[in-house]
């Protein structure tokens, strides 16, 4: 009995240690799984010469169809491409975060990696094992237009995006018509008497998954985005200053917008994905009449109903026009997927690259459903729903397309700026309390 | 013959004293096979990370690239200056706080009444252990489900006339803390019954009998005789309850993120989310020296002042 109740007490002594290890293994000791990166060779060029060159993937399509199919386009690489082996490894999402640092620090990191561009990639180049692929992407690049400077980091080019999101209202056209909205809103007066209606209706307008963050930095950005000159808002960016008076004014229409509550119940407790009580869920089920999201929700949503006919059910409009601001109507919020090399294999990493974003592989993505909007325009003749055909139309038209800016902006700062967004939105803190979290 | 009865004792002593070196080699030997490999594994995955995550701690890094931006303590300095940190620090008190206050006496409520012979007595203790053999994780996703707005838990309220007490549980920025706390007891709560039972079944029915004779009523025979002598059980499940609360982490990270705004955040999400959310290496590591530094202390003091009496004999006792 005593001896048992000291091990107890040894053993919880051993889980204060433990939770240091916890702590820092955290911290950056590059114990990482062994990946077998690099194991064949490791020469620079090895593809072009025809040398046996494996490549280790990582992307984050935990789930089909985007995982199956890219298994598949790894082996139709692999059979055009005699020596080349790819070693595709699933990671889940949220793991990409925690692994690729973990990587970068040793010897062990993948030569092919999920990449959001922007201020996380400059902070994953300062390691020095991200590759600059500026020359080996430079006869192909052009041809996905500008989209692809989101992955650049002081004007070179250390990744390349494949997919292309926007942000914009999904919403249900049944609970529309049964509010006795006719035409989705253009205005920010026509969105605030459209809520009415639809609480009228006994409908709650607007779900979002605040619990989440980025979904409640979606709406401030946006506001943003219409308050604020383009040139202004490139400029906050690229120095990271939000003091012009148009990002406080964003913070006021937001407040405003808000005052009319036209969010669910509980939604400073909503996440965005996870079950039919997420926003996302709440509009596939008919619980919320629309939500501010990108174009992966309908995808997202589908896994969260029963309803076999949901996409009939979905429309689409775009954030709409706020009156007062020097933003212009039309920029988007938005951004996309990509990959970056590491330095071991660079230049075949780069050749692989070039595959994914050429019209065949394009056109597998779209037709698949694993992708909305495709990076290449060629490859947009393989959109066949309608409401997709009006978002690219959107998007091709869009005269500034804003990267999301917690991709945007350095890692530390962008997820401080989605904390006051969000602390904001669930009513803690003010319009210059948002400005002031970026420093 | 007499030679060799004289040289008897001598060669006996010799025997003995050359087998005592063996047993003595042998004891070392065994000392080091058996210590070695741990505390070789002690030392390579929790001292030396201790060490290494207090030297991050004094740096400011992002997770790549050299370590070289040395800042001092002012990460440290950082930490308590903000309010979201400290925050953290006192929802785990507060739940520390609540777990001595509601949990220990319903424990060992339950734990009195689970002792005593009753019909069922064996799937009671069941029913009240069954939550504790599930994960965090899955106990997290559980009541994450069950407290949506109009989930079962409120659906269950309202059928049952309580529809008044329903409330945004993980939403209402002065709830949300309440909500961890009661998930965390319906999770551990059984665990503590176990530990107390486990203490009761310990106590020799006569002394109970005896106090019966001398006239105590049965209340006073348990705070009289059956409490005191629970002592040492209680002490431990206190050890337990504070460092676990301390280091609480899966539960509110599933369920809240720490959220709405930091009112559920606790030292250990805190920790993950300025690590790794934000490439806060260096901050991370002081946040988690800190939180180290925290329980270590209390465990060095709680085992000083009020576990020395109970563990004193076992380790006497274990080592010989």
């Amino acid at each position: 009995m005593r001896s048992l109740r000291l091990r107890t007490a040894v053993a919880a002594a051993m889980a204060v240690g433990a939770m240091a290890v916890v702590a820092a293994c955290g911290s950056g000791d590059s114990s990482s799984t062994s990946t077998g990166a690099g194991t064949s060779g490791g020469s620079t060029g090895a593809a072009a010469s025809g040398e046996p060159v494996t490549l280790t993937w990582w992307h984050n399509a935990t789930n089909d169809p985007l995982k199956t199919l890219w298994g598949k386009i790894a082996k139709d690489y692999e059979g055009a491409n005699a020596g080349v082996t790819i070693k595709v490894q699933p990671i889940q999402n949220e793991q990409f975060t925690t692994k690729i640092p973990l990587a970068l620090q040793g010897d062990d990191f993948p030569d092919v990696y999920q990449q959001w561009g922007g201020g996380q990639q400059a902070t994953q180049v300062q390691s020095g094992k991200v590759a600059d692929i500026t020359d080996q992407v430079a006869p192909w690049i052009g041809d996905i237009g500008g989209i692809a400077d989101g992955w650049k980091t002081d004007g070179k080019q250390y990744g390349v995006p494949y997919s292309q999101h926007v942000v914009g209202f999904w919403y249900r056209k049944d609970l529309f018509e049964k509010a006795g909205i006719t035409e989705p809103p253009t205005t920010l007066d026509e969105l605030n008497a459209d809520v009415q209606k639809l609480k009228d209706a006994g409908i709650a307008p607007i779900a979002i998954g605040a619990k989440d963050r980025w979904p409640a930095a979606f709406w401030w950005e946006y506001f943003a985005l219409r308050a604020c000159a383009t040139d202004t808002m490139q400029q906050a960016l690229a120095n990271v200053d939000f003091s012009d008076e148009c990002f406080v004014k964003a913070g006021e229409d937001m407040k405003a917008f808000m005052d009319t509550k036209p969010f669910q119940d509980g939604f400073e407790g909503t996440t965005a994905q996870q079950g039919a009580g997420s926003s996302a869920g709440m509009v596939a089920n008919g619980k919320a009449a629309m939500e501010l999201q990108g174009t992966w929700n309908p995808y997202v949503m589908s896994d969260l109903t029963e309803d076999k006919e949901l996409f009939s059910k979905l429309g689409w409009f775009p954030f709409p026009e706020v009156e007062g601001g020097a933003g212009d109507p039309h920029a988007a919020l938005g951004g996309g997927d990509g990959f970056s090399c590491t330095t071991k294999q660079a230049d075949a990493c780069a050749a692989f690259l070039e595959y994914l974003v050429s019209p065949e592989v394009q056109k597998q993505l779209v037709s698949s459903g694993a992708t909305t909007l495709p990076v290449n325009p060629e490859a947009a003749s393989a959109i066949t729903e309608p409401t997709v055909k009006d978002i690219q139309s959107y998007v091709n038209d869009t005269p500034f397309m804003q990267t999301y800016f917690d991709v945007a902006l350095p890692t530390d700062i962008g997820q401080a700026v989605n904390d006051a967004i969000a602390d904001f939105t669930v009513g803690q803190g003010s319009p210059e309390d948002v400005v002031a979290a970026v420093r | 013959m007499s030679a060799d009865l004289a040289s008897r004792p001598a060669r006996r002593a010799t025997v003995r004293r050359a087998a005592r070196h063996r047993l003595l080699a042998r004891r070392r030997l065994e000392l080091a096979l058996l210590l070695g490999p741990a505390l070789l594994l002690f030392g390579a995955f929790v001292l030396a990370p201790i060490g290494i995550a207090a030297y991050y701690s004094l740096h400011e890094w992002s997770g790549f690239g050299p370590i070289s931006d040395f800042v001092g303590f002012d990460n440290y300095r950082r930490a308590f200056e903000d309010d979201v940190f400290r925050g953290a620090i006192s929802h785990n008190l507060i739940i520390a706080g609540l777990s001595l206050l509601i949990q220990l006496p319903l424990a060992i409520a339950l734990a009195l009444l689970l002792n005593r012979r009753l019909r069922g007595q064996g799937a009671l203790r069941l029913i009240v252990f069954a939550p504790y053999v599930l994960s965090e994780a899955i106990t997290a996703v559980l009541w994450l489900l069950l407290l949506q707005p109009d989930g079962a838990v409120d659906q269950t309220l309202q059928a049952v006339g309580l529809g008044g007490l329903v409330q945004p549980w993980l939403a209402d920025r002065d709830i949300v803390l309440y909500t961890m706390f009661a998930v965390v007891t319906w999770k551990y709560i059984g665990f503590g019954i176990i530990l107390l039972l486990a203490g009761l079944q310990g106590i020799p029915s006569e002394l109970r009998d005896a106090a019966a004779i001398d006239g105590a009523s049965p209340w006073q025979a348990t705070r009289y005789v059956i409490l005191p002598l629970l002592g040492p059980t209680i002490r431990i499940w206190i050890f337990l309850s504070i460092i676990g609360s301390l280091q609480l982490f899966d539960i509110v990270w599933i369920m809240t993120g720490g959220g709405p705004a930091g009112s559920s955040a606790t030292m250990a999400t805190y920790l993950i989310d300025r690590g790794f959310r934000r490439y806060q290496f260096g901050y991370g590591s002081a946040v988690a020296v800190i939180l180290f530094l925290i329980c270590f202390v209390f465990a060095l003091l709680y085992q000083r002042y009020a576990l020395r009496r109970d563990t004193r004999g076992a380790l006497a006792q274990g080592v010989g």
